[in-house]
């Protein structure tokens, strides 16, 4: 009896590890499908079995029970991917530290925040809810799926994705030093900063194999650092780097740290010039995530072209767009749309920014980013193509459940209220507000840090 | 055979370093008299011409139609399956004023202190910010540009994207930007309703009483006894009507309190600005009769419980109601996408008509400069682009911008920059001596 009941919890505690989250049946009727990687198919059917994908193809039949879409006339995608956002996130900088590997985002995920619902009416599915950058070692990321009406953090993960880290270059790491009276101060000791980190991981390393590989009972432990571990996991490939960086300078740092290093694989976020050192990210199998064509913010985005993602592309790297912002993610679409004004992007070249590539970033490309037999049913479906400017996103699926349906839209979408909050807050949009990844970082300095503030 | 490949290869980066002489060379504007033929023309006031011409001289339209004669001196540009606009009107932005967004010395739109409506953006204009040619090479050919700050933060102008000097770039209207005390949240920084309302309360007393004593101000500025008091000088002429007053307002509680304050005082010459919660007392605002510039449209809902296109429906919800609207990034450095914000507005109800009638006509209309820009209309400023199609779509190129009849160089650091870095040279390998294969 007491085995029996052991098991039961046993099965407990394992279910709750492995908490399932919904996946739907669906069997998309006669839309324009485009795949991304197989081309644009017209008058295709999408068959969803259980969250993924099983069959594209002409005049499927819709299996017992199976819900059926009618996308005649429509045009049906892969979710949109957002490599870099702070949505869905109740903080954004750890700011105590010039390096703080050792916090995660996933400690944060919000999932009543509204923007999630209005992000999934702009077709966007998964978001890279990111660390801010502070600091030039920042918290780690975490892969979402916009399973939006759940209150539990954990139904957002984007389970088996690889973990991120967010690294950040020049003016706000160094203003964050300036303000505190500490390295670092400017782009080059952004660099000693960095090369000091990781050789003091692989000195970390090191002692750790020593110590494991002694069999001597006599053998002390060395002090054990989460942070560290971190900074060894980056060494070793199981932590993909995402590094705001707007100069060419800084970003070619980068890249000389890392080769010397042996960490292969690199994002760069913004990389507003990243298009100057393009022969040498493609050279390295850099990736890029870039903004479609913000610029001027502030001083080392002042020599930026809205060119940058057609540039980058032209040379062979591979690159996103991102949002960076809860309005921008609303409508990647059309950012995406922008590389035919400026560089004459392909429409699968375009739809790959915001598809397949920012997907490959995350090393998510196995799940989503194009749509595939086998791959999970991610997708958006719009009424006419989604990069016109008159085109609007008609539904949303993430794992094949529908999550917005502009046919039942309805317009309060909020999950909590705040009880005590006698008036709803009326919160005017300021354009002017980029940035984000700053957010929260400047309330500590020199003078609070010493005075217990 | 290696020495063949690299003559060959000298051979091939020839044309290159024909280009690069090029580089640096200097395009100058044009002022020729121009005949533009063959095009679409979407005149916005008088309908499409379906295959028509302009005759552009002295930096006036001198004429449009589909049957027109063209003078023998004219420099004649054959547009043949191209469309052209009159030149988009940005009716918010701070152009000319901001360079550098986060670096306070790089910015002139704000002034020290809460009563400073003498304070004349059009001084500050630079006529060479780089942002500037970023945004007329996109068809953007005028713009409101907007100081910001305490309750009257100072004088608005309207400006021509091209001219070396604020003079050569003024546009003709200027009108006194008021900041309705707001109820509403901005920016990160959460303030609590106690403190909206307590700051708000200030600013209503502060503007009320900086009105009653320009209204005071406007009766006796003639006589002996008024002394030189310029604050007063600027606002006495919003309170005769002779000077615009655009007021920034945005919540839909201060929309109301904002009406009631301009009835109260009897002002006529006023315009509403940002009215972004505008559709929820859309009946209130038309029944005022006065006109609205709306936007960023690409914007969050104010609400966290609007619906996620509010801000979309916003403009086409007023125009609607019966509001004259027009439209604004309230941008700098990307005033260029209002085209697009205008796209977003015509595809949620406003409708490609009304759409373009926002950023083109009624921008100049609201300004007061309906009869010198926002339309192709023979004796009208030449403002206008050449495009490939749909302004709105994002796939349209804009061929050529004509400014105050210049043809603009169709050049900015943003294609500068790609032109330059495209292929770079050198690539990868700077001692390479010739290309392999």
């Amino acid at each position: 009896m007491i085995k029996t009941s052991s098991l039961f919890i046993l099965f407990l505690c394992v279910s709750a590890l492995h908490a399932q989250t919904k996946k739907g049946d669906v069997l998309i009727k006669n839309g324009t499908v485009i795949t991304i990687t197989d081309g644009t198919l017209e008058n295709t059917d999408v068959l969803v079995r259980n969250g993924k994908i099983d069959r594209i193809g002409k005049n499927l039949k819709a299996p017992n029970g199976v819900e059926e879409v009618d996308a005649t006339g429509k045009f049906v995608m892969p979710g949109i991917i957002d490599a870099h956002s702070h949505i869905a996130g109740t903080s954004i900088n750890e700011g105590t530290s010039q390096v703080t590997a050792e916090v995660s985002m996933e400690d944060v995920v919000d999932p009543l925040d509204v923007s999630i619902y209005r992000a999934l009416a702009g077709g966007v599915t998964s978001i890279h809810l990111m660390h801010g950058s502070a600091n030039v070692i920042g918290g780690q990321n975490e892969t979402l799926k916009l399973r939006w009406g759940s209150t539990n953090p954990d139904d957002l993960r984007f389970e088996g994705a690889p973990r991120t880290i967010k690294f950040a270059l020049g003016e706000n790491p160094t203003r964050g030093g300036r303000s505190r009276g500490i390295q670092p101060q400017s782009r080059m000791g952004v660099e000693a900063m960095l090369r000091n980190t990781f050789s003091d991981a692989v000195k970390y390393r090191d002692a750790w194999n020593e110590y494991r590989s002694n069999k001597s009972s006599r053998k002390v432990a060395p002090e054990y650092s989460l942070r560290m571990e971190t900074m060894v996991d980056i060494l070793e490939g199981e932590v993909l780097v995402h590094c705001h960086s707007y100069r060419a300078d800084e970003i070619y740092m980068l890249m000389k740290v890392f080769s010397d290093f042996g960490i292969e694989r690199l994002t760069f976020q913004h990389a507003n010039e990243a298009y100057k050192v393009a022969p040498e990210l493609a050279e390295f199998g850099a990736s890029a995530s870039v903004f479609a064509d913000w610029w001027a913010y502030k001083l080392e985005v002042y020599y930026s072209t809205a060119y940058n993602a057609a540039i980058l592309t032209k040379n062979g790297v591979n690159t996103s767009i991102n949002s960076d912002s809860g309005e921008l993610i609303r409508h990647l679409f059309h950012e995406a749309a922008k590389t035919q004004k400026y560089g004459d992007l392909s429409d699968n070249e375009a739809l790959a920014l915001i598809t397949l590539n920012p997907a490959k970033q995350l090393g998510i490309d196995n799940r989503v980013g194009s749509l595939e037999k086998g791959k999970d049913a991610d997708i958006a479906i719009f009424d006419s193509h989604p990069l016109s400017i008159y085109a609007v996103p008609q539904m949303t699926f993430v794992d094949g459940v529908k999550y917005f349906d502009i046919e039942n839209d309805v317009a309060d979408q909020r999950i909590y209220i705040d009880p005590e909050s006698t008036v709803e807050n009326v919160q005017i949009f300021y354009a002017d507000d980029h940035d984000k990844c700053m957010e929260g970082a400047n309330v500590v300095n020199f003078y609070d840090l010493f005075n217990n503030k | 055979m290696k020495k063949f490949i690299s003559i060959l290869s000298v051979l091939v980066l020839l044309p290159l370093f024909a280009v690069a002489q090029n580089d640096g060379g200097i395009v100058r504007a044009d002022n020729s008299k121009f005949a533009l033929t063959n095009a679409k023309i979407y005149t916005v006031t008088n309908g499409v011409i379906e295959k028509g011409t302009i005759i552009i001289n002295n930096g006036i339209i001198e004429a449009v139609g589909a049957n027109i004669n063209i003078p023998g001196d004219a420099q004649v540009i054959d547009y043949s399956g191209q469309e052209i606009y009159p030149g988009m009107i940005d009716s918010g932005t701070r152009l000319g004023l901001s360079e550098i967004g986060s670096i306070s010395e790089a910015n002139d739109f704000r002034e020290f202190g809460e009563i400073t409506p003498n304070m004349q953006a059009l001084t500050a204009v630079n006529p060479n910010s780089v942002a500037i040619p970023v945004t007329r090479v996109s068809g953007v050919t005028s713009a409101l540009t907007m100081p910001a700050g305490g309750p009257l933060p100072g004088t608005a102008a309207t400006i021509s994207l091209f001219g070396y000097t604020p003079d050569q770039m003024y546009a003709g209207s200027k009108g006194v930007v008021m900041n309705f005390p707001s109820s509403a949240q901005r920016g990160w920084r959460r303030r609590t309703p106690e403190q909206i309302e307590k700051a708000r309360e200030r600013a209503q007393e502060t503007i009320n009483d900086a009105f009653d004593k320009a209204e005071l101000y406007a009766k006796i500025k003639e006589s002996d006894a008024a002394r030189y008091y310029p604050e007063m000088e600027a606002l006495a002429k919003v309170v005769t009507g002779e000077v615009l007053l655009y007021i920034e307002v945005n919540s839909a509680k201060d929309i109301t309190s904002a009406l009631e304050w301009v009835e109260e005082r009897g002002y006529k010459n006023v315009v509403l600005t940002g009215v972004a919660e505008g559709w929820r007392v859309a009946d209130e605002i038309a029944k005022s009769g006065f006109p609205v510039i709306t936007g960023p449209v690409l914007s969050t809902p104010t609400r966290g419980s609007d619906a996620y296109d509010t801000a979309y429906k916003n403009p086409g919800l007023m125009q609607k109601a019966g509001i004259k609207v027009a439209l604004r990034t309230m941008d700098t450095e990307n005033s260029r996408n209002l085209p697009y914000n205008a796209g977003f507005a015509a595809t949620y109800g406003m409708g490609r008509e009304e759409a373009l009638k926002a950023i083109t006509i009624n921008a100049a209309e609201i300004m007061g400069v309906g009869d010198e820009l926002g339309s192709i209309e023979v004796g009208k400023k030449a403002n206008i682009f050449v495009s490939t199609g749909d302004p709105f779509q994002t796939s349209t190129k804009i061929l050529d911008v004509f400014i105050d009849g210049y043809k603009i160089p169709m050049t900015s650091r943003h294609t500068e920059l790609y032109d330059e870095f495209l292929n770079r040279t050198p690539g990868l390998n700077k001692n390479a001596t010739k290309v392999d294969g």
